[in-house]
C-alpha cells in the first residue's frame, strides 16, 4: 500500500503529516523541536526512512538533527559549518565590504542515492556537504570563492544559499541559487561553478543583466529532463532548456510574477505551479485570493486553481521551501502558508483542501512518496 | 562538583534534567566550565558559544550569585560559592523576541 509523508518546517517547530495513498485521512505527529524555527526537513531518496533537519534558534544557533525511522525519533548530529580558507567579503545592504559570517542553514538536500551524503545551502551564502550522515561538514568552497564572491550582496531575508538542485542524469552536475546573487552550475561535483544568469532582466539591480547579482528566489526540475529548470525569481518566472546557458521569461498571463515557489508535476515535465503574490512589498496575494497557478504548456499559459482555496481576505504568505509534489497518480501538489495551513491537492491542482491549519508560519514543506 | 543550570532548550538537547554537575580540575573559570559541559555533553557544542569564534552568543547570559558575570572574561576566576558548589553557574536565555 502506498502512501504519503509529508515533512513541514515551520517558525517553531517540525510536524510530520502522513497518509495513505487515497490523501484523505491524514495524522499530523508533532512538534518536534517546539519553539526552535525548522527552515527545512527533508527526506533521502536512496533509504525514505533518513531525514535531515535544519534546527536553528537565535538563542542557541543551528542544530542538524538526523532520523532513521521516517521522523518518529531524532538525534542531533554535526553543527559545525566552519568556512575553508580565508573567509573573504560579500558586499552588505550598504554596499561596504563585510566577512562572510555562518548564520543558518536554509536548505539540506540529500544525495540521490546515498543516505550518509547530503549537502547544506547556508547564510552566508556557500554550499557544504557531509558524507558521514550529517557528522561532519566540508564546505565545497569553489562556489564562494568564485570570482564574483565579493560582489554578492544579501536579499531582504539574507544571503541565503536556499536551493540545491542535484542532476540525476550526471552525478558531476548541479544547481545552486543565492538570493542575491544568482543561479550557478556546477559540471564537477561542486569544485567550480559558473554564474548562469543570461536572460535574467531585473530592474531593482544597477546593472538589470549583470552576471551575478540577480535575487532568485525558487528554482524547479523535473527528473526525467535535467536540463530544463524553472525559475521564479524576485519578479519574473523564466525557464531555461539548456541547464541554465540562457533563460527565457514566460510569466505570460499571470497577475503577478513576483512569488516565491516553482514546483513541476510528478509526471507532466511541462505541467508546472507557481504561486502569485502581489508585490515585494506586498507579501501577499493579490485581491486576498490565494491562487495556485498552473500551466501545462511549461509557462506563459497559466490557469488559476482556486477550488478548496480562500477566495476572500487572505493574506498568508507561501515562502520558497514551502511547495512539493507526490508521484502518486493523480499528482498530488502541497503547499504551506505564513498562516500556518498546509493545502494539499489529489488532483493535480483541481481541488484543495487544507490537511493541517492553524500550525505557526510555515516555512518548508517536502513530500515523500512511500511505496 | 560545579553546578550549571541550562536554559530548558539545552537541557533537551543534552538530555538531561535539572542541574548538571561537572568536576573540573584546576582554576574554575567560564571557560573551563563550558569546556567541560561540552566535553560531557559534545551535542552542546556550538550552542552557548560559536565553534569557530568561541564567542558567546549574544542572546545568552552567564549568571551566577546575583551577578551578570557575560562581559567577565572567559579566563576569570568564577566566585568561590561557585567553586565551592554552593551556588550554581547560570546560563541564561535572554528574554528577546517572541
Amino acid at each position: 500500500m502506498s502512501g504519503v509523508r509529508v515533512l513541514v518546517g515551520t517558525r517553531k517547530g517540525a510536524f510530520v503529516l502522513t497518509s495513505d495513498g487515497k490523501r484523505e485521512k491524514w495524522d499530523v505527529a508533532g512538534p518536534h523541536f517546539g519553539g526552535w524555527e525548522l527552515y527545512h526537513v527533508k527526506g533521502s531518496p536512496a533509504d525514505p526512512s533518513r531525514l535531515y533537519a535544519s534546527q536553528c534558534s537565535g538563542w542557541f544557533g543551528q542544530m542538524i538533527q538526523r532520523s532513521n525511522d521516517g521522523g518518529r525519533t531524532w538525534e542531533p548530529v554535526g553543527n559545525k559549518f566552519a568556512y575553508e580558507g580565508p573567509t573573504g567579503t560579500h558586499q552588505w545592504y550598504d554596499g561596504t565590504a563585510r566577512p562572510w559570517e555562518f548564520k543558518r542553514v536554509w536548505h539540506l538536500e540529500p544525495s540521490l542515492n546515498d543516505p550518509d551524503t547530503v549537502f547544506a545551502g547556508i547564510e552566508d551564502a556557500a554550499l557544504f556537504r557531509s558524507t558521514d550522515g550529517g557528522q561532519n561538514w566540508q564546505e565545497l568552497p569553489g562556489l564562494r570563492g568564485h570570482g564574483s564572491g565579493p560582489s554578492w550582496q544579501p536579499g531582504a531575508g539574507g544571503m541565503c544559499l536556499h536551493t540545491i538542485l542535484l542532476d540525476p542524469k550526471n552525478p558531476a552536475r548541479m544547481f545552486i541559487a543565492i538570493s542575491a546573487a544568482g543561479a550557478f552550475r556546477s559540471d564537477d561535483s561542486g569544485a567550480s561553478w559558473k554564474p548562469i544568469n543570461r536572460g535574467l532582466n531585473s530592474l531593482y539591480i544597477p546593472n538589470p543583466t549583470a552576471e551575478v547579482g540577480h535575487c532568485v528566489h525558487r528554482i524547479a526540475m523535473h527528473r526525467s529532463r535535467p536540463n530544463v529548470l524553472f525559475m521564479q525569481k524576485h519578479w519574473d518566472v523564466l525557464r531555461t532548456d539548456d541547464a541554465g546557458e540562457n533563460w527565457r521569461e514566460v510569466s505570460g498571463n499571470l497577475p503577478t510574477d513576483f512569488g516565491f515557489v516553482v514546483d513541476v508535476h510528478a509526471h507532466e515535465p511541462e505541467t508546472i505551479y507557481v504561486i502569485p503574490i502581489k508585490s515585494d512589498s506586498e507579501h501577499f496575494p493579490p485581491d486576498g485570493k490565494l491562487r495556485v497557478y498552473r500551466s501545462r504548456s511549461g509557462g506563459n499559459e497559466w490557469e488559476a486553481l482556486t477550488n478548496g482555496l480562500p477566495q476572500e481576505n487572505c493574506y498568508v504568505n507561501i515562502l520558497r521551501d514551502a511547495m512539493s509534489v507526490d508521484s502518486l497518480e493523480p499528482c498530488g501538489v502541497y503547499f504551506g502558508t505564513t498562516g500556518g495551513q498546509v493545502y494539499a491537492s489529489s488532483s493535480a491542482g483541481d481541488s484543495w483542501k487544507p490537511i493541517v491549519r492553524d500550525l505557526p508560519a510555515v516555512l518548508s514543506v517536502e513530500v515523500q512518496t512511500l511505496q | 562538583m560545579i553546578r550549571v543550570v541550562l536554559p530548558q532548550h539545552l537541557r533537551t538537547i543534552a538530555k538531561v534534567e535539572g542541574e548538571v554537575r561537572l568536576q573540573i580540575d584546576g582554576a574554575v573559570t567560564q571557560r573551563a566550565v563550558l569546556d567541560a559541559l561540552e566535553a560531557a555533553y559534545p551535542t552542546l557544542r556550538g550552542t552557548i558559544r560559536d565553534h569557530v569564534t568561541q564567542q558567546r552568543r549574544a542572546f545568552l547570559r552567564f549568571f551566577a550569585c546575583s551577578e551578570d558575570l557575560s562581559h567577565e572574561s572567559p579566563d576569570a576566576g568564577l566566585p568561590d560559592a561557585v567553586v565551592s558548589g554552593a551556588e550554581p553557574f547560570y546560563i541564561i536565555g535572554a528574554i528577546a523576541g517572541g
